[in-house]
């Protein structure tokens, strides 16, 4: 029997906004607890704290959030320091952020102070997607409260003044990656920059800079004051914690939930999201992390952990641990080249690779959802997206790769069973040129 | 890459008005003096929520007030797709197509738009309604789901049906104002009929509110 996250365990207590989002409710659910004591303590300590806790990025890449803190330069020069909180959420199947910032904005806010001083930062950016105008209110409400409240500001309570301020985008995937993010910020295109410099040596306005996703920001706090070793009690060994779900697709009941990491990925859908439409056998395939990782057919689906290593481990990923659920009924040629589209519509256009493969792959694989291809341009589909990947500036080339390369690795024969019933009966050869 | 031009008909000129002018300000005060390109987003946005879009003189005014080039500007409302770069309908209908959508229903959706308002991307003829699809608004677990943008907001419209799509539709033409978020009902994105985590009364009454000592804080406490 698998072990589930018991309530008192939850982080993130209104997760589903049954509750007042207010300051002196999130009080009353623990946030704020102890804020002083843990500046106190300094800033080392507290990351000492985070990294013994074993928490990784919950943004997509995974990379540990105590390592990404300590980076930060130990004294503060010429150049202050910025805390930037990536609330771009734009993953497709990744919905979890958004409840955070809406239903408990203050452990974020909270979490906002705690990382700002572990990294001697006085100011902190929220980065939020344009399109969550709500959310962004409802931020900008709470944080008026705990400027009001003194629990942030100059001169607050905590000893460290300390502002922050929400910012927004306007409708582009791309800003969810740190340096375009950062770019954005500037008032400029979001356009990945290159790296090195990394931001933790210049960032935003060219000063140290940490970008973390607002889950990584939100649990901190409560990490710290129950223990990092509370929180490395979840999860396998490199795959601590707990981490909100997102449940959508081809399923009874999607929803958000926080679950313990390495959680069975069927307990995982049975348990909360009421099972596959049609039962558990009428599963096709699953996207385990959100759009841009690799597809993981049905039979790996009955006994695949959901962290980091095990869906490594299968050629996925848990990326924002969105959970994206086809059954049989998916075209999932169909699903795979709506994938496509998205990247073609959100790649920056800078790298040459990126902006034309990703129209390239979209082009062919629309055809191929129709038969209208040949059994070895599936192959020629293949070479190509191993040329976008890892040949352009950031992950985008990577996150339009890989969705193409899960639905080659896994449902070849559908893609040549659908070109082999459009050309039966049909003499004439179809052209493989693949550009409009 | 989505490649946006201006629209061809402009008008003559763009000024902030007085509600607008208070909102610049206060995202002005968000950032260094110096840095105050920073805020060219925030205040296309507001230029379009006072005019419905993004007009050639508002980017020109934008650039003065912020002593950006002009074609940075441009660059910048012709980067970002929230920009509407010509005129849209007063309840603009912006429907995400994206893979989780799509695998719940949007395609219906689609259908529904087409029908009731016309092609995508055309203001219908009482200048109330278009529609666009849109790329994934991050609402994948209340999907399929539509953003409707009009001076009352940009509201979330989730859990969709054609029905319930309609439904809205013929409400936004009578005038009405549909109660946005998720249409059956539930609180969020808890699984329908009620999750079965977060049921725990002792989260809610109090007793985390008593003070914790931290734990991991001994043998010694440093002063930062």
């Amino acid at each position: 029997m698998v072990q589930l996250l018991e309530d008192k365990d939850r982080i993130f207590l209104n997760l589903f906004g049954r509750e007042d989002p207010g300051l002196d409710a999130a009080k009353q659910r623990g946030a704020w607890n102890a804020t002083k004591d843990m500046i106190d303590m300094g800033p080392e300590w507290i990351v000492d704290q985070v990294k013994a806790s074993g928490l990784r990025g919950r943004g997509g890449a995974g990379f540990p959030t105590g390592l990404k803190w300590s980076f930060m330069p130990k004294e503060v020069g010429a150049r202050p320091h910025y805390l930037v909180v990536n609330a771009d959420e734009s993953e497709p199947g990744t919905c979890k952020d958004r409840e955070i910032m809406r239903n408990d904005p203050h452990l974020l806010i909270e979490g906002c102070l705690v990382a700002s001083f572990a990294m001697r930062a006085q100011a902190c950016y929220i980065y939020i997607r344009g399109e969550y105008v709500a959310e962004r209110i409802a931020l900008e409400k709470a944080i008026k409260e705990a400027y009001d409240a003194k629990l942030i500001g100059q001169n607050n309570i905590h000893g460290w003044d300390f502002d922050c301020y929400v910012h927004h985008g306007a409708g582009a995937y791309i800003c969810g990656e740190e340096t375009a993010l950062l770019e954005s910020l500037e008032g400029k295109k979001g356009q990945p920059r290159l790296k090195p410099p990394f931001p933790a040596n210049a960032g935003l306005y060219g000063c140290p800079t940490t970008v973390n996703n607002v889950e990584s920001i939100a649990v901190a706090p409560t990490i710290i004051r129950r223990g990092a070793e509370w929180f490395a009690g979840f999860g396998r060994q490199g795959n601590t914690g707990t981490k909100v779900f997102s449940i959508s697709g081809h399923v009874n009941k999607p929803c958000n939930i926080e679950e313990t990491m390495s959680i069975p990925l069927k307990t995982l859908i049975e348990t909360h999201a009421g099972g596959v439409r049609g039962g558990w056998d009428n599963l096709k395939a699953v996207i385990p992390g959100g759009s841009s990782v690799p597809c993981i057919p049905m039979d790996t689906c009955t006994d695949i952990l959901m962290d980091f290593d095990a869906l490594r481990d299968v050629k996925s990923g848990l990326g924002t641990a969105a959970v994206i659920v086809m059954d049989k009924s998916t075209d999932i040629i169909k699903a795979i080249a709506r994938i496509s589209y998205f990247y073609k519509h959100e790649s920056c256009g800078q790298c040459t690779s990126c902006r034309e493969g990703t129209g390239w792959m979209w082009r062919v694989l629309e055809r191929m959802a129709r038969g209208e291809s040949s059994t070895d341009e599936i192959d020629k589909l293949l070479d190509v997206a191993s040329q976008v990947e890892g040949h352009t500036i950031c992950a985008l080339g990577d996150a339009a790769a890989w969705p193409v390369q899960g639905l080659i690795r896994h449902f070849r024969h559908e893609i040549e069973d659908r070109i082999n019933t459009y050309r039966a009966g049909k003499p004439v050869t179809v052209s493989q040129m693949a550009a409009e | 890459m989505s490649a946006r031009k201006i629209a061809l008909d402009q008008p003559e000129s763009f000024s902030f008005s007085k509600n607008s002018e208070k909102e610049v300000k206060f995202w002005l005060n968000k950032y260094p003096e110096a840095k105050k390109a920073s805020a060219v987003i925030p205040m296309l946005w507001i230029a379009q929520k006072q005019e419905g879009w993004v007009s050639e003189p508002a980017i020109r005014e934008i650039a003065d007030r912020l002593g950006m080039p002009k074609i940075r500007v441009m660059e910048v409302a012709t980067f970002y797709t929230m920009f509407n770069l010509e005129p849209a309908g007063e309840h603009l209908i912006q429907l995400c197509g994206t893979t989780p959508c799509w695998l719940r229903g949007a395609e219906d959706l689609k259908k529904v738009c087409a029908e009731k308002i016309g092609p995508k991307g055309q203001v219908s003829a009482d200048g109330k309604l278009s529609w666009m699809e849109v790329e994934c608004l991050g609402a994948c677990a209340n999907a399929p789901m539509v953003q409707i943008s009009n001076t009352a907001g940009d509201h979330y419209y989730e859990d969709l049906t054609a029905e319930t799509m309609g439904r809205i539709i013929d409400d936004l033409v009578a005038g009405k104002t549909p109660k946005p978020g998720s249409q059956t009902g539930r609180s969020c994105s808890e699984a329908e009929g009620g999750s079965m985590a977060l049921t725990d009364g002792a989260l809610y009454d109090g007793s985390l509110a008593k003070k914790v000592n931290l734990p991991n804080t001994s043998p010694k406490k440093e002063k930062a």
